[in-house]
């Protein structure tokens, strides 16, 4: 499903973000990327987002490489994907059933159709009772919760968050984890760069360890 | 296909609701299109009505043989026969009596004639040349002249040729201000949707994460434009109504003092519709020169 070979990422101010980075990933793991700050987890999760394009090196998803990908292709491609943020990219200025609806939208589903898919998304993530809420008036877990409800309602094969906990209580992280769980015992993928290590005690996942830019291991 | 409209319904809506969403600034916006569009189209109105007023023939071309007062019967009928070897095209004879009949019909000069001893007038023949173009009516009017017992030779359509030329400067100048005024459309659309732009980034940066396409992005503010542009139309055939509306009769009863009588037409149902077309396309235009210069730069 993912196979990333030599990928190698600098920076225009030549910072060395990834550096000769190989794995595999297949269908339906769970996958954490994990490594101290700086390690090189976000840039990871860029390219495997297809939000950046790698220096050298091909990263390969679902056989297409991003690398060599046209400009026009990566939406359709990122459609594909379902993509939580630390920082949640929500927009606060719709109610959490608006924010939901959005990738529907993007992707040209009928109006009933897609507030059908919205709300059941919203009902997995336990916010179904909050759908015209303003997003001022949720707490820091139950955004997280919206985001992840906004990545999964187009139905993606893929999950791939960024440090979906680092500003979240133990209570909401607990939550965040079950809802992650429970998709991946669906058959999704799920890609997750942190460095929590709640995440690897309670789910036991396969970990990708960056140092530097390096991959130190890749190991059950 | 279902999805393709259902995009393009939704880009609409979302224009709509921006225009709404602030109104003070979408009248302004719309008062500034307006009056940039108004100006052209008004002063093309004005110079449609001096070609109607100048009798809406300017091409028809007529010369005048004004005999001397001496000529005869004879030279009369020398006249008319090389006029018609000369395929000159439709001509007919205007007497002295006729002529000084006709004069007298003029109001104010009636009493004036009755007054002078003989009639002064020559006979006359008015010739409306088969080939109108410039060239050929000059010469034409050269060879009358070289004929005999001619006194003078006439082009009377002079006036109305100069009349054209004159207007046809004028419709050129107005052409560039039409130009001017239609650049300064698409900067008033280049700017507000720049400032849409500034003011949604965010959002943009969202939705580009989530999939959008950089069609899906532009849209509504393709449509948004399109929709100022148009409804700027419309307001400027409003503007261009009511000052026609205010100014016909006032016109009507000056030009009637001259003598003449003259009905000043305001903008054609096919003309508003042109604005608002011509306008549609110009706010299109701006935006979606704003949309890929920002998006660009957007990365």
């Amino acid at each position: 499903m993912i196979t990333a070979r030599a990928l190698f990422k600098r920076y225009p101010q030549g910072i060395e973000a990834l550096k000769e980075v190989s794995f595999e990933i297949g269908a339906g793991e769970m996958v954490f990327i994990t490594g101290h700050s700086g390690a090189g987890k976000t840039t990871l999760f860029r390219l495997l987002a297809a939000i950046e394009r790698p220096t050298s090196g091909s990263l390969l998803i679902n056989g297409k490489n991003i690398g060599a990908l046209s400009n026009s292709a990566i939406p359709y491609l990122r459609r594909k994907f379902g993509l939580i943020f630390q920082d949640q990219k929500l927009l606060f200025d719709r109610n959490a059933l608006d924010n939901v609806l959005l990738p529907l939208k993007i992707a040209g589903l009928s109006a009933p159709e897609a507030l059908r898919r919205a709300r059941a998304a919203l009902d997995k993530v336990g916010l179904l009772d909050r759908e015209k809420a303003s997003l001022l008036t949720l707490s820091g877990g139950e955004q997280q919760r919206l985001a992840i409800a906004r990545a999964v309602v187009n139905r993606p094969t893929i999950l791939l968050a960024d440090e979906p906990t680092a500003n979240l209580d133990q209570d909401s992280a607990a939550e965040i984890l079950g809802i992650f769980r429970a998709f991946h015992q669906v058959g999704v993928t799920l890609i997750v760069a942190t460095h929590d290590p709640r995440w690897i005690a309670r789910l036991s996942p396969r970990i990708l360890r960056l140092d530097r830019g390096s991959l130190l291991e890749n190991a059950e | 296909m279902k999805a393709f409209f259902a995009q393009h319904r939704m880009a609409l809506d979302d224009a709509k609701q921006k225009l709404f969403a602030s109104p003070l600034s979408t009248i302004l916006s719309l008062v500034m299109i307006g009056a940039a569009m108004a100006l052209p189209a008004a002063g093309l109105l004005v110079l449609d009505n001096l070609k109607s007023l100048a009798g809406g023939t300017p091409q028809v071309q007529q010369i005048s043989l004004f005999m001397t007062a001496s000529a005869d019967r004879e030279a009369i009928n020398e006249i008319e026969t090389r006029l018609r070897a000369a395929r000159a095209g439709n001509w007919r004879f205007v007497s002295r009596d006729e002529a000084f009949e006709r004069l007298k019909l003029v109001e104010g000069v009636s009493e004036i004639l009755e007054s002078l001893p003989k009639n002064p007038l020559p006979d006359a023949f008015v010739v409306e040349p088969a080939d109108i173009r410039p060239e050929a009516v000059e010469n034409l009017a050269q060879v009358f002249s070289s004929w005999p017992n001619v006194a003078h030779v006439q082009l009377d359509s002079d006036w109305v040729r100069r009349l054209d030329v004159f207007l046809r400067i004028g419709k050129l100048a107005i052409f560039m201000l039409a130009g001017l005024f239609g650049g300064a459309l698409v900067i008033i659309t280049f700017n507000t949707i720049r400032l849409q732009i500034l003011a949604q980034a965010s959002e943009i940066e969202v939705t580009r994460l989530i999939g959008a396409t950089n069609a899906f992005i532009r849209r509504p503010f393709q449509y948004f434009g399109l929709l100022q542009g148009f409804l700027g139309g419309l307001f400027a055939s409003l503007l261009i109504f009511s000052g026609s509306w205010l100014l016909s009769e006032p016109l009507d009863d000056l030009v009637a003092l001259y003598g003449a009588v003259w009905n000043f037409h305001g903008l054609s149902f096919e003309t508003i519709a042109e604005m608002a077309a011509i306008g549609a396309f110009l706010g299109w235009f701006g935006a979606f020169l704003s949309v890929t210069v920002h998006l660009k730069r957007m990365g």
